[in-house]
Order: C-alpha cells, then structure tokens, then sequence
C-alpha cells in the first residue's frame, strides 16, 4: 500500500506553519521526517493521522482519499503514537494495549484481540509485564506499553510524533530497531518525525527534510543529510564521517 | 519462559476477579435493602418481607400470613424509600464515572459541573416564584398514576429537573465550537454552577421564612420524597442511562488514551463526550429532583470501585452504579434510624461512612495511583 501527501497546506491563526508539503511513503518503509522545531513535522503527522484536517492539499491511501474512508476502517490502516502520552491508573498493562483493538471490538474480547495484544507485548519484550499496573513501570517500559497499543491495533502504516525524543539513547535504538523489524516482517510502513540525525541515517530508509513548512528533500538518507542541507535547514556546520559502522553527522557550530 | 500463563487464562483471571467483585457489590446491595426494610420504628423480620413482595407479585404464593399494617408500612413507606435511594445513588454514581472518563478528570461530578446549583435554582425559582407566577394552578392538586398529587412539588421537581439537565445543555453550547475539549467543558460548568448559585441565592434572599424552610430542606436532601410515582419515573430513566452508558463502555475506555489517541482509534471524540454528558446529566437530574441535593456519592463511589476494580468502565460503570445504591440506601438507614425518631439528613451519615472508607482505602496503599 502507499501513502501520498500532496500539497499540505496548514496555519495556526496567521502562522503558515506548512506552505507545501508533498511526499509517498510506501508500504515496507520506514521513512523520517526531519527539521527543525515549528517547522511542520508534528502538524504533517496529525494531519495525516486525520486528528485535523488541512487548509488545503489532501492525503490518499492507494489512491483514495483518506477523508473517504470510514474513521473505523481507517483506524485499521493508520495507528497514530503521539508524542506525549495520557494513561489512566488502576490499569494493567493489559488492558492499556487492549484499547488498540478498538476498532475491532465494541465491547466483548475476542480470542484474535487477545492474539493481538500478545504479539504486540512480545514485539516490545514486554510480555512479561502484562499483568502489572500501568503506574508501576518505568518511563522507559511505559514508552513501550504505548507502542504496543498501536501494534496490537494492526495498522498498514506507523505514524510516530518523536515518541522517543524524551528517552535515553539505548531505549531510542531499541525502539527504532523494534519497529524496524515489525515493518519489515509484516510489510507495513512508517512515518516517524526525529530530531536525532544519526538515527535518521541509521534506522530510516528515507527522509523527508522540512524547512520552513517545505520539502526541502527527500530521498535516501545518504543523500539528503549533506553538510550544504544541514547548514541550510538547521544553521549549523556539520561534517559527514564514514567509517566501518556506517555514515555519522558530526554538527558542531 | 515455559510456564508463563497464556494472555487468554490472564485476560480471563482478570474478567472473573472483576465480575466476582461486582457480584458481592450486588449481594451487598440486596442485603442492605432488606436491611433497609427490616428496619426502623416497626421490625418487620425478612422472611415477612420476601413475603409481602412475592404476595404482590403473585397474590397468594406465600402463605405466610403477614399483620395488615407491617404490610402497609412495608409498602408503602419503606419501599419506595429504600428504591428511590437505590435508584439515586444509581443515578449519581454512573453520572460521576462517566463524567471522569469523558474529561479525564477525577474531580468532575454533577456538582462540579454545575447541575446540582442549576437543579438547586430551579427548585428554589419554583418554591419562591411559583405562588406568584402561577397562582391558583401552583396550589392545586393533579392526578398522576391513580394518585392525587399537590401541583407545587410537581412543578418544583419538573423545574429542578429542567434546570439541572440546561446547565449541561448550556456547557454544550459553549464548548462545541471549541471542538468539546475537557478544559473549556470543565470551566464551563465551574462557572454556571456560580451563575446559578447566584441565582440561589437570590432566591433565599428575596423568599418568605416559610419558602426559605422548603429552600433549606430541598438543599440538604434526602429521601422524604420518595413515592411509588418517583419511583416509576426514575426506574426506567435510570435504567435506561446505565445501559446506553454501558454498551459505550469501551469507547469511554479509549478516552484514557488521550483525544488524539481516541480519534485516530475512529472515535468522533467531541460528539461522544457531549452525548455521554446530556446523557448521564439527565438521569442525574431526575433524581436529584426527587431527591434534593445529594452530594458526594458521585464522587467518590467511582473513587472507591476504582481502587478495588480497576479503571475499565466495562466493569466500573456497573460497580460503581452498585456501590453509589449501596452507600445511599445504608446511610438513608442509618440516618432515619440512628436518632429514631428523629430523622438526619442523609448527607451527614453519607459524608461520614463515605469519607471514612476512603481515607481507609487511601491509607491502605491502594490509593497510592490517584493521579
């Protein structure tokens, strides 16, 4: 399957916060979207999400509008991981993950819905953990129960609004790693917005850069993060290095 | 790894822990009702009164020959009692969870939210207001169900009723075109409940001692109404609210996720949140029409099922319907027979069982998650 976002244009009150933002992502992909803060990536992520829609431009799934489709069938195509996360005590690991399976269930669980909720659990090697309270876990294990909800809810494509950017470094590898793998294996797709370059050259098939509220490219990671377009989107001088481990931004100034 | 329970065997652990839970909270409910009814200045014994309600169920299953009077004091005092209190902490409890969930909030309740100030107006508008407006029609009788019935406590419960389910129309009015978001929603009821508490005591203010007497007793509240009318009004329009509540029970769940979460999981987050409210908010305030002003059991019979049940509204929602019944009719009891003969307000006994079980509940650890 493919995603297609064409010509997004989105303000906040005056703010023109996306001018023009065109790109596919195809299933199998996990793709980043990259920039600086305020510049689009969080709105691009909601807007295809279908929390708001845009000004202008639209957003096609195989062709079709995604404004088409049913919330609930579109809720099986797109699973959306904020950036923040909201979560109510008195809860198990459980039943957090469990209300992925929303638009499959109404109110009785079934034998596939908690198939689901286990192969989620196991994705993030948290299966252990599910009979826990939620507000006993740790950030780091939270962070997971979350990204397990969007896995149990079986969607063709990821949507991720930097969910990682407030953990640690071995906890951000793992998670992109885990998805990375999840994506390949059942041929679904991704579209993460990072701020860490390195990972976005290590763990992303392609990125989209935004600046400005536009695409300034998109391509492979190779050979978009140059120095000329890390100066001219971020304002900082960087260096690529390439060793044995692979390419690495080095910015410093 | 071998040994570890399937997610099935947990899943089902888990269903049959909260369904047991509600069961004893059911079995309680049942026993505290025929405590009810066993007590107070007459002791009826249960086994009279399992007959006197399978005789009027049946005429002449049992044949165990009830006194005369023990049947009429049964009947038609202690009865609709105890089932109005049942059917209002019901009522008040299911309104409180379900308003927790939708805006996320463990400090909302009909009373937060303005409904019971804005029931509170419109039963003291009538009680003050009515003699002049309406005149002679405020002082007549009418017959509703085969019963005569006086005008002015028809007028004044229809009034609380109307004006407790308009100060969550009004909320609904203001905070639609804001996309129905929590914070606009919970300001909003904040500040009518002021407005209307305004209007209270404008009331009080400008009514005569004896109004103000009727004002008073309407605020403290209790079950001094109770009838087989209020009864067969409130039953159907309670049941009716649990069930629609009930069967939404997984969509309130996805609300804990966050707005965002829920819509992208296909639910149309704003519209969900205001029919739960006009929905809930209407049984609220039948009841609270019937009943007076009847705080706290909203609040905290969700509170306490919470810690004990856990926080999915599939199992809470009945829980809690069950515990607000329960703590309403034992402290309707306790408070008609503690100080016999003279009757406490329900809301002291109330206040008292009620906060007190839950420091216990908080000191015992289980409250450690309140977030």
């Amino acid at each position: 399957m493919k995603i297609d976002v064409m010509n997004l244009v989105h303000n906040y009150s005056t703010y023109k916060v996306l001018k023009d933002v065109s790109f596919s992502v195809d299933s199998g992909e996990v793709v980043s979207l990259l920039g600086p803060n305020g510049c689009g990536k969080s709105t691009t992520i909601k807007i295809i999400s279908s929390l708001f829609k845009p000004v202008s431009g639209k957003i096609q799934i195989d062709g079709r509008s995604i404004d088409e489709i049913d919330p609930v069938d579109r809720a099986k195509l797109i699973g959306y991981v904020p950036q923040y996360f909201t979560y109510s005590s008195y809860t198990t690991v459980l039943e957090t993950v469990l209300i992925g399976r929303t638009p499959y269930m109404s109110w009785s669980v079934s034998d596939e819905d908690l198939a689901a909720v286990d192969y989620a659990l196991r994705s993030m090697n948290i299966r252990d953990l599910a009979e826990r309270q939620i507000n006993e876990l740790s950030g780091g294990q939270r962070q997971r129960v979350f990204i397990a909800r969007a896995i149990a809810q079986k969607p063709v494509f990821y949507l991720f609004d930097e969910p990682t950017s407030s953990l640690d470094l071995r906890y951000q590898i793992d998670t992109l790693t885990t998805m990375r793998d999840i994506i390949r294996r059942d041929n679904s797709g991704m579209i993460v917005a990072l701020h860490d370059l390195n990972l976005a050259l290590r763990y992303t098939d392609k990125v989209v850069l935004i600046s400005n509220g536009e695409v300034y490219d998109a391509g492979r990671p190779a050979d978009v993060l140059t120095p000329k377009a890390i100066f001219e989107v971020y304002g900082v001088k960087a260096e690529i290095i390439e060793n044995d481990k692979g390419r690495f931004v080095l910015a410093y100034e | 790894m071998a040994e570890e329970t399937s997610i099935n065997t947990a899943y089902a652990k888990m269903h049959g822990q909260k369904i047991a839970v509600i069961a004893v909270t059911v079995i309680l409910l049942i026993l505290a009702m025929i405590f009810a009814a066993a007590s107070g200045s007459v002791y009826i014994p249960p086994s009279d009164i399992i007959s006197v309600l399978l005789n009027s169920v049946i005429p002449g299953i049992s044949d165990n020959a009830v006194n005369e009077n023990t049947a009429m004091i049964l009947f038609n005092l202690r009865l609709p009692r105890i089932f109005l209190a049942a059917l209002a902490g019901v009522c008040l409890a299911l309104a409180g969870a379900v308003m927790q969930a939708l805006l996320r909030n463990p400090l909302v309740s009909p009373f937060t939210l303005g409904l019971a100030s804005a029931a509170s107006f419109g039963a003291a508008f009538m009680i003050v207001l009515g003699p002049i407006v309406l005149g002679s029609l405020y002082k007549s009788t009418a017959y509703i169900f085969g019963y005569t019935v006086s005008m002015n406590s028809v007028l004044m419960i229809f009034s609380a009723f109307v004006f407790g389910w308009m100060s969550v129309s009004i909320i609904y009015l203001l905070s639609h075109s804001r996309s129905a978001s929590q914070s606009i929603i919970i300001l909003s009821g904040v500040v009518i409940g002021y407005i209307f508490q305004a209007g209270l005591l404008a009331m009080q203010y400008i009514s005569s001692d004896e109004s103000l007497r009727d004002i008073i007793i309407w605020l403290m509240g209790g079950m001094w109404g109770a009838s087989w009318q209020a009864v067969i009004i409130l039953f159907p329009i309670t049941l009716a609210c649990f069930i629609i509540m009930e069967m939404r029970s997984w969509k309130l769940n996805t609300l804990s996720a966050g707005d965002d979460v829920a819509k992208n999981l296909g639910i149309n987050v704003a519209r969900f949140r205001i029919q739960g409210l006009l929905i809930v908010s209407f049984g609220a305030s039948a009841c609270l029409a019937f009943t007076g002003v009847i705080g706290f059991v909203g609040l905290m019979a969700p509170h306490i099922c919470r810690m004990i049940i856990g926080n999915d509204n599939r199992y809470l929602i009945p829980c809690a319907a069950a515990a607000g019944a329960l703590i309403l009719v034992v402290s309707d009891t306790l408070a008609r027979t503690v100080i016999a003969p003279i009757e406490l307000p329900v809301g002291i006994i109330m206040y008292l069982i009620g906060g007190v079980f839950f420091i216990y509940l908080i000191v015992k650890g289980r409250g450690a998650g309140l977030e």
